[in-house]
């Protein structure tokens, strides 16, 4: 797995990012490494700047976006997600997702648009919970808050998958 | 900005990097100029556009640009035109296209041979290599690299098919820029502008839309989009429909099938589509075979008729607004690009959709070009503060089970960028592994643009899962896909064979190179042998008139044998084609003719000393 914190020269596992430093990181960067910089380099210089400019700017894409930035911080943690394809309801969940899926057989189109206000509510709340965890995770760095995050992201894309269900864009499950 | 490097007398300045847009209808090329202002390269008429049309005649070299232009009509057949519509692409993908030249219809799926014979990247060659050519003529240098534009939405063989133009051409393409960030370039240069810019880039055959943040010379696209197959040429085919229908109406003629008329009204057309810009009402004229065709054509017909066009350029502009996360308020400015953005009904569209003036000052023609001669700056390191981010304007992925795309590299990212697979084995002892790559926005391979296929072979046989190859996918900063294959327990690379699924393959483009360098010097070769049956024609013409002057029988008749022989000997060596031979023969007609001229200048002496004309 590419280094994307060394790229842009962030400290490893650095979870709630600035995003006005991250692109002045990346400008920087980019200024060193992209292959304009090397055309008239040697055929080994140029092969390692589209090496470093690839991965700067995979980091950067990656990073600048909080959820893929944490799903990338769990892996390189060595804590893998969940499959997108995971169907187990969670718990808590169970009675709301059964009236859900009773009013999309009903084609309860009311009850769907309210559904969907309410799934939208429960991921903003998950979004909130992630920056905490993300702020608890640098101060003090440990294992246990990266699987609370790893619980929450699977959460998360469960509740997300729901939302696109009833905004008529997923796949029914 | 430009920067002077201190010369020490002991490095030897590097060679030029001209920049080129190689368009639809015109094509042109810029240079960097010691201040570092891009400036344009004028021909040797003292015009900077080229048109992009190639004529073959049936003997000798292609003729390009106006010329060319003129054989449209007298030799359609025989003259190709918006070319670069059918780069990098299949005989599928032009289908209902109305051209005056012929497609070869049998010839390889991949790519479209021109029933001439050659194929679309050896057209733009032809272009590219006239535009060297003026470059050279202008600088006073040779010129071997360039940097060329190309549309932002042109996919990896497009992108493919251009770069292999510029070989045959005889032309190193350092990189190939896309045309609304070039414009980008060439606006955003002189004024260290800040903030978010959207480029509007109507040209002849193609459209783009490209939305960009200028922080600190820093120039970085956050997303485009567009249509290949979007431009000018769609506005004259429709008014060709307008006009061809009346004719069938008016004469019973069907002018399709008479491809010089047909040339003929297209050029009329486009002659009332560009007036149209400034008048309010045009009268198209076309008389052919003694009839005359004229039809009022008013502003407010021709964007009735154009709208559907205009409008398709709006749904790129939102996505890309989508997709770049910023909403029109956002906006700073907008710039045009592209011929077809003089239309004003082009010019209100966009108007309307960005709620602002657009910026025009720059001439859309010249402004790709100019931009792309700053992108040379950059390369050659001319141009230090000022540097692109450019973005793959078209996902990339790879075939699944049931013919799903999985999507590893996603529209918009900045380039270079990658991704990596692993691939392992089904079934025990499998020894192949067969990997599809496409490119597009949809769900099914069937609706995508296949890219390539990618075996990996000679996988050693082992039980099935064993195997684990990394296959890395890197989009280079031109756009363009490149894929190399790890195995992961030895960590040696791992063989695979490439098949591209359109384009020339890099043999044929080797061979189209070399074929090229040949003809160049039988061009060469040609020209010395008419330079030297031209000096033959003329001491021919000389011996011919002094045979009646008094002066040849004044000559011994060993004098006149010498003179007959060497004459009849440079007879024989005319119709050859080794213009040394020429030269030699007509040499010796020279000697030969020595005593002649002595004696033709005494007479001459003479007869003025009896003053009688001679």
């Amino acid at each position: 797995m590419s280094d994307y914190y060394g790229s842009l020269d962030l400290p490893p596992l650095r979870l709630d990012l600035d995003l006005a430093d991250l692109e002045r990181r990346f400008h920087l960067k980019s200024r060193q490494w992209h292959p304009d910089r090397f055309a008239r380099a040697s055929a080994a210089e140029q092969e390692a700047a589209l090496d470093a400019s690839s991965v700067l700017n995979d980091a950067y894409r990656t990073l600048r976006d909080p959820l893929r930035r944490a799903e990338y911080a769990l892996r390189l943690a060595g804590l893998n997600i969940g499959e997108p394809g995971n169907k187990d309801v969670p718990a808590d969940l169970l009675e709301e997702v059964f009236d859900f899926n009773m009013a999309l057989e009903e084609a309860d189109t009311d009850e769907i648009g309210v559904a969907r206000e309410r799934f939208a509510d429960m991921r903003n709340e998950i979004d909130e919970q992630m920056l905490m965890l993300f702020a608890r995770h640098d101060a003090a760095p440990d294992r246990a808050t990266l699987e609370e995050l790893r619980a929450l992201l699977n959460r998360r894309r469960y509740i997300a998958n729901l939302i696109s269900t009833a905004s008529g864009e997923g796949i029914r499950h | 900005m430009g920067t002077f490097q201190i010369d020490f007398g002991t490095t030897k300045p590097s060679p030029r990097i001209i920049g080129i847009d190689l368009g639809t209808t015109n094509s042109l090329s810029a240079y960097l100029d010691p201040t570092g202002t891009p400036q344009v390269i004028p021909g040797a008429d003292g015009r900077p556009l080229v048109p992009s049309v190639v004529h073959y005649p049936l003997e000798g070299a292609p003729v390009v640009g106006y010329e060319a232009i003129e054989r449209l009509k007298s030799d359609p057949a025989r003259t190709v035109y918006s070319a670069k519509r059918l780069m990098g692409r299949a005989l599928a993908d032009i289908a209902g296209e109305h051209l005056t030249y012929a497609i070869d219809e049998a010839a390889s799926s991949q790519v479209i041979h021109l029933a001439l014979g050659m194929t679309p990247p050896e057209v733009g060659a032809a272009v590219l290599r006239v535009l060297k050519q003026n470059a050279e003529a202008h600088l006073g240098e040779p010129v071997t690299q360039a940097v060329i534009t190309v549309p932002a939405y042109f996919n990896d063989a497009q992108r493919q098919a251009t770069k292999d133009a510029g070989r045959i051409a005889g032309l190193e393409v350092l990189r190939l820029v896309n045309e609304p960030t070039a414009a980008a370039l060439a606006y955003g240069l002189d004024k260290r502008k800040q903030g978010i810019i959207a480029v509007y880039d109507l040209g002849g055959g193609t459209f783009d839309i490209s939305i960009l943040k200028l922080h600190e010379g820093i120039f970085e696209v956050l997303a485009t989009n567009g249509d290949t197959h979007l431009g000018g040429d769609d506005i004259d085919q429709l008014l060709m429909q307008v006009a061809l229908e009346d004719l069938a109406t008016e004469w019973g003629l069907d002018l399709t099938a008479d491809p010089s008329a047909y040339q003929s009204l297209r050029q009329a057309v486009i002659a009332a589509k560009h007036a149209l810009s400034t008048a309010p009402a045009v009268s198209l004229e076309f008389a052919w075979l003694g009839k005359e065709y004229r039809r009022e054509l008013t502003r407010e017909i021709f964007d009735r008729l154009i709208l559907p066009i205009v409008d398709r350029t709006l749904g790129p502009c939102r996505r890309c607004l989508a997709d770049a996360g910023v909403t029109v308020e956002q906006i700073d400015e907008v710039v045009l690009v592209g011929g077809s953005t003089r239309i004003p009904l082009v010019r209100s569209a966009v108007e309307n959709l960005f709620r602002s003036r657009p910026h025009t000052e720059l001439n859309p023609d010249e402004v790709v070009a100019l931009g792309a001669a700053v992108q040379a700056g950059i390369l050659a390191g001319d141009v230090q503060d000022t540097l692109l981010l450019d973005v793959t304007p078209l996902s990339l992925g790879l075939e699944t089970m049931g013919g799903v795309v999985t999507k590893l590299i996603h529209r918009n990212s900045t380039i270079p960028a990658s991704a990596t697979e692993t691939f392992t084995t089904a079934i025990d002892g499998q020894r192949n592994v067969l990997i599809h790559a496409v490119q597009g926005e949809r769900e099914l391979v069937k609706d995508c643009r296949s890219l390539a296929r990618f075996d990996l072979k000679d996988i050693p046989p082992m039980p099935a899962g064993l195997p684990k190859i990394e296959v890395r996918f890197l989009i280079d900063a031109n756009g363009i896909l490149n894929v190399s294959a790890k195995e992961l327990r030895s960590g040696q690379q791992h063989s695979m064979e490439v098949t591209p699924s359109y384009g020339l393959t890099d043999d044929q483009v080797e061979a189209m190179i070399l074929a090229s360098i040949e003809h160049a010097e039988d061009d060469f070769r040609e020209r010395q042998v008419r330079e030297a049956r031209v000096e033959a024609d003329q001491i021919l013409a000389a011996i011919d008139k002094a045979k009646a002057n008094a002066a040849w029988d004044a000559l011994t008749s060993e004098e006149r044998a010498t003179v007959s022989l060497a004459t009849n000997q440079l007879l024989l060596a005319y119709h050859g084609d080794n213009h040394e031979v020429i030269l030699a023969k007509i040499e010796e007609l020279n000697q030969a003719t020595h005593p002649l001229a002595e004696t033709m200048m005494n007479t001459a002496v003479q007869g003025a000393l009896k003053g009688t004309k001679i």
